[in-house]
């Protein structure tokens, strides 16, 4: 049965690829104002993910210019999302980087994953 | 206009609208199904529309029932539904399908919930249970006062209290019809509906809209 609900669902984003927790990740996702639509960019630190069909998420989390984080949950297959560019993976040993939430500075970064 | 159909809960998902909104969805295999009966007032003594559906094999019913479906030359069906109407514009034999229904219409949906077995008052009515605190013991979940005292000296019928809960007939009115795939027979309405997945739903045209 779940095999026709995944039918029902929206195919695979393009120009989504597939996300891990520590891809330091820059979204463009389409805003409308008024009857004008532009891009805005979101870039951060993929905290987690949830993958499940249509209802699949993302979470990225930046660190806004006064210091405050500022976490920001995307559908990942939502048509809103222009694009998403993975700019690094990391070296990350769980699924969930909650632990960032209390690091900052030197201590919130990530090792590169060649 | 007669409009009904019965169908089987697939589950739960949400789609996308053409601004990027996501609707929760909720997935019925419905039909294809077929008029096996006309009620009339005349004959029956009230007018519905008896509605067949999900084809099994011919040794999984009762010669009876075969016979029933043969004055048809329908197949052997497993589930057979009225729906009351008093202009069927469908005649027995007829197929019905999702066709009838467009996206954006108003349904309502019946079906039966989840068993819940034997619940207590603070599941099955909401009801506060006791204190935690302050020197009490297996007051936690109680249900508390059954009625007044001496005057009537006993708990009126249909009180509410604890008991069996859930598998029981639900209706849900006024969902939108979400999603339509004819060609598979399916519908999506917005929302949740009753039971679980694979249990039999009937969808009729909405009542009050």
């Amino acid at each position: 049965m779940t095999d026709i609900l995944r039918t029902v669902e929206s195919p695979v984003n393009p120009n989504v690829p597939d996300l891990f927790p520590g891809d330091q990740v820059s979204v463009h996702v389409k805003i409308k104002e008024g009857n004008r639509e532009r891009v805005q960019e979101f870039k951060g630190v993929v905290l987690f993910t949830h993958n499940n069909g249509n209802t699949s998420t993302f979470t990225v989390r930046r660190v806004a210019s006064n210091g405050i984080g500022v976490e920001r949950t995307f559908l990942t297959r939502s048509p809103r999302i222009a694009k998403v560019v993975v700019e690094r993976h990391s070296q990350v040993r769980r699924a969930r980087l909650y632990f960032l939430r209390s690091r900052s500075g030197k201590s919130a970064r990530l090792k590169q994953k060649f | 206009m007669f409009k009904g159909l019965l169908g089987k809960k697939i589950g739960m998902t949400q789609i996308f609208d053409d601004n990027g909104v996501a609707i929760p969805i909720t997935v019925i295999e419905a039909g294809p199904c077929y008029v096996t009966q006309l009620l009339t007032s005349e004959k029956d003594g009230y007018s519905a529309v008896q509605i067949g559906f999900d084809e099994i094999k011919p040794s999984r019913i009762t010669n009876g029932e075969m016979g029933h479906l043969k004055r048809n030359n329908l197949p052997p069906l497993r589930f057979l539904r009225e729906f009351r109407t008093d202009d069927p514009q469908v005649a027995e034999g007829d197929k019905v399908t999702v066709d009838q229904f467009e996206v954006g219409e108003l349904v309502d949906i019946v079906g039966t919930s989840k068993g819940r077995g034997f619940q207590g008052g603070v599941k099955r009515y909401n009801f506060g249970g006791g204190p935690k605190t302050h020197g009490q013991s297996d007051r936690m979940r109680a249900p508390g006062s059954r009625g007044a005292g001496t005057t009537p000296g006993r708990v009126f019928k249909g009180s509410r209290g604890p008991g069996h809960m859930g598998h029981e007939r639900v209706t849900v009115q006024n969902l939108k019809v979400a999603y339509l795939d004819p060609e598979r027979n399916l519908i999506g309405v917005k929302g949740a509906i009753p039971g679980a997945r694979g249990g039999l739903i009937m969808i009729k045209g909405a009542r009050k809209s």
